[in-house]
């Protein structure tokens, strides 16, 4: 057991190095000079020289290459172009509206798609299952941002029951704001994720529905919600716990969106100030970030098998 | 070659020809295929033939600026004037042509990729532990900086949403050939000395074509939704081409007064992504009936 988690931690080292990699790389072998893109139209020559030291571009590439894993190595993610802050004070002063974002979002997705997908595969075939399959067709086909507007239109320009956008922290203004705001950035943001979600908890429950140990738990009386809850829905947890990990690639997709349509100051946000400036250090930065932590959920994710299944031992 | 080599790949030959008379008929009958396949036709005709009869979809008309829909502009106008039905049309052509270009780039690239990681020992390792790299980077992420470093044009945008999509084909396709690879025909190809590339194109090659082309419509899907997002943050194909994310990027700041320059170009959006998602469904039910139980 031990010794597979370890080994399971120790497999995710060479992912990451590659992920580092990746992204050096795409800065060294974008067409042009990147240091004449970031610096802009009306640089000077002296800019794109100044840009191009401060990145460390005039080293051969094996040391620029070298400085840059050292530097990871060490948690240090370069120094913003603009601001002259670290890249990691920076992710940490936009980290809170997006940790809770992502929060409310999972959260509200497991309680609606895991019941959802469980009755629709329990009454096959009935307009539940049909709604269910129809949303989760419909639900990755709307663009995230559209939904968004749709959601404001309706629910805030024409009901006027929620505002419009904005993120007030529950640390300053209580939960009541806080929720009142987060409420439609939590629905945009989850209905691709639920129609992913519901959609794998329908597929996996259905399978187990037909197993033989359903049918002698039905032959000895056991209540039908039982069997869902004890036998169907225990041994469909691991693929729907894999594909909720696997959605974190999604969702942090849909974080940069929702955040730019909400006018949410959180990592997203960042992202794409960061990419109007031009500011390689703090995109680079992020891109690794995001990555890392949906590896890390991941690894979680893999860990935590023994959990919904005893079979599975290491 | 050897003559029983020959054999094998006649004996091939037969056997795929007996199922492909019924192929398309069974499609056909297949209703999610058939009204998905007819609303794509339908888009598709409206991008090749619509910019014919509507307005210039760059025309300026300042002073019927941000006009609501009515009898005689259709889908209203933006904050320049210009008739938004006429731009969803023409972007309707930008939509189409990304979706379909990223699908047979990105096929093309995971086939081969696939193929090898599947096929060559040597070489699975670092194929696949790269994909899965390149698979833990979010893909909007990596397709925002891949434009934001190399300059926003049509060809960056369609390699920028590609690289992202190549890992899943990869994947799909080394699946396939693992399964593949020992069965008695594939062995027997071995033994009779064919080389390599023949046993590849010949043996291993045809049985990932279903799986692939179901691949292809949810890269289409998705490629068109990236594309349009991409627009809408501003990081996407230039503004001066009116695609749908382009359209929906400029309505945002009149969203309040003018709801209608986001909504038509998202309905479009939406409806098209659908058509090519009810056609991928289809296919997969049709095309590959185990896959569809794993999916």
């Amino acid at each position: 057991m031990y010794l597979y988690v370890v080994k399971r931690i120790l497999a995710t080292i060479p992912v990451m190095v590659i992920v580092a990699l990746f992204v050096f790389l795409m800065l060294r072998l974008a067409p042009g000079d990147p240091a004449a893109v970031i610096a802009g139209d009306y640089a000077t020559a002296e800019d794109v020289e100044r840009i191009r030291a401060q990145l460390g571009l005039n080293d051969p590439i094996l040391v620029q290459m070298g400085k840059w894993l050292g530097q990871l190595a060490r948690f240090d993610l370069g120094t913003a172009i603009f601001s002259k802050l670290p890249v990691t004070t920076l992710i940490g002063q936009r980290l809170e509206p997006t940790l809770l974002l992502a929060l409310s979002t999972i959260t509200f997705t497991v309680l609606v798609a895991v019941p959802l997908g469980t009755l629709a595969a329990y009454k096959a075939g009935s307009w539940i299952d049909r709604f269910v399959m129809l949303f989760s067709v419909a639900g990755f086909s709307v663009p995230v941002f559209v939904l968004g507007y749709i959601l404001i239109y309706v629910l805030s320009m024409q009901l006027k029951i929620l505002p419009v956008q904005g993120y007030k922290s529950p640390f300053e203004y209580g939960l009541w704001e806080f929720f009142r705001h987060m409420i439609l950035p939590t629905l945009t943001l989850s209905v691709i994720y639920i129609a992913l979600i519901a959609r794998m908890t329908r597929a996996s429950v259905q399978e187990v529905l037909q197993e033989d140990y359903v049918r002698t738990a039905r032959a000895k009386g056991q209540s039908e919600f039982k069997i869902l809850m004890n036998h169907a829905l225990r041994n469909a947890a691991v693929p729907i716990v894999t594909v909720i990990g696997l959605g974190i690639a999604l969702m942090i997709g849909g974080v940069v969106v929702t955040e730019s349509v909400y006018n949410i100051p959180g990592l997203g946000r960042l992202v794409l100030d960061a990419v109007l400036a031009r500011d390689y250090p703090v995109i680079q930065g992020l891109i690794l970030f995001f990555s890392f932590v949906y590896i890390l959920i991941n690894l979680l994710i893999d860990l935590s098998y023994t959990l919904f299944d005893p079979r599975i031992r290491y | 070659m050897t003559d029983q080599n020959q054999d094998i790949l006649m004996a091939d030959d037969v056997l795929s020809q007996k199922e492909d008379p019924g192929l398309l008929s069974v499609m056909l009958k297949n209703r999610a295929i058939f009204w998905g396949g007819i609303l794509l036709i339908l888009f598709a005709l409206i991008a090749l033939i619509g910019p014919f009869f509507t307005l210039d979809p760059g025309a300026l008309n300042p002073i019927n600026r941000l006009k609501p829909p009515s009898a005689k502009i259709w889908f209203g106008t933006d904050f320049l004037g210009r008739d938004i039905l006429a731009r969803v049309i023409y972007g309707a052509r930008i939509s189409l042509a990304v979706g379909i270009a990223v699908a047979v780039v990105s096929v093309i690239i995971g086939l081969f990729l696939g193929l090898v990681a599947g096929y060559v020992r040597a070489l699975d390792a670092i194929i696949m532990r790269t994909m899965d790299g390149l698979m833990s980077i979010p893909a909007i992420l990596l397709a925002i900086a891949l434009i934001s470093l190399s300059g926003a044009t049509l060809g960056t945008v369609i390699i920028a949403i590609v690289i992202p999509e190549i890992p899943r084909v990869v994947r799909l396709v080394r699946a396939v050939v693992l399964t593949v690879r020992d069965e008695p025909y594939v062995e027997a190809a071995i033994a009779a000395g064919t080389r390599l590339p023949l046993i590849l194109s010949r043996h291993i090659l045809p049985n990932t074509i279903a799986p692939l082309i179901v691949q292809a419509t949810y890269v289409c899907a998705s490629a068109m939704l990236t594309e349009s997002i991409l627009g809408f943050l501003g990081a996407g194909i230039p503004p001066e081409i009116p695609s749908w994310g382009n359209i929906m990027s400029e309505g945002r700041t009149y969203f309040q007064i003018s709801p209608w320059i986001i909504f038509f170009p998202g309905v479009a959006l939406a409806l098209t992504v659908l058509a090519v998602n009810i056609v991928g469904d289809g296919l997969r039910d049709t095309l590959d009936p185990r896959i569809a139980r794993k999916m």
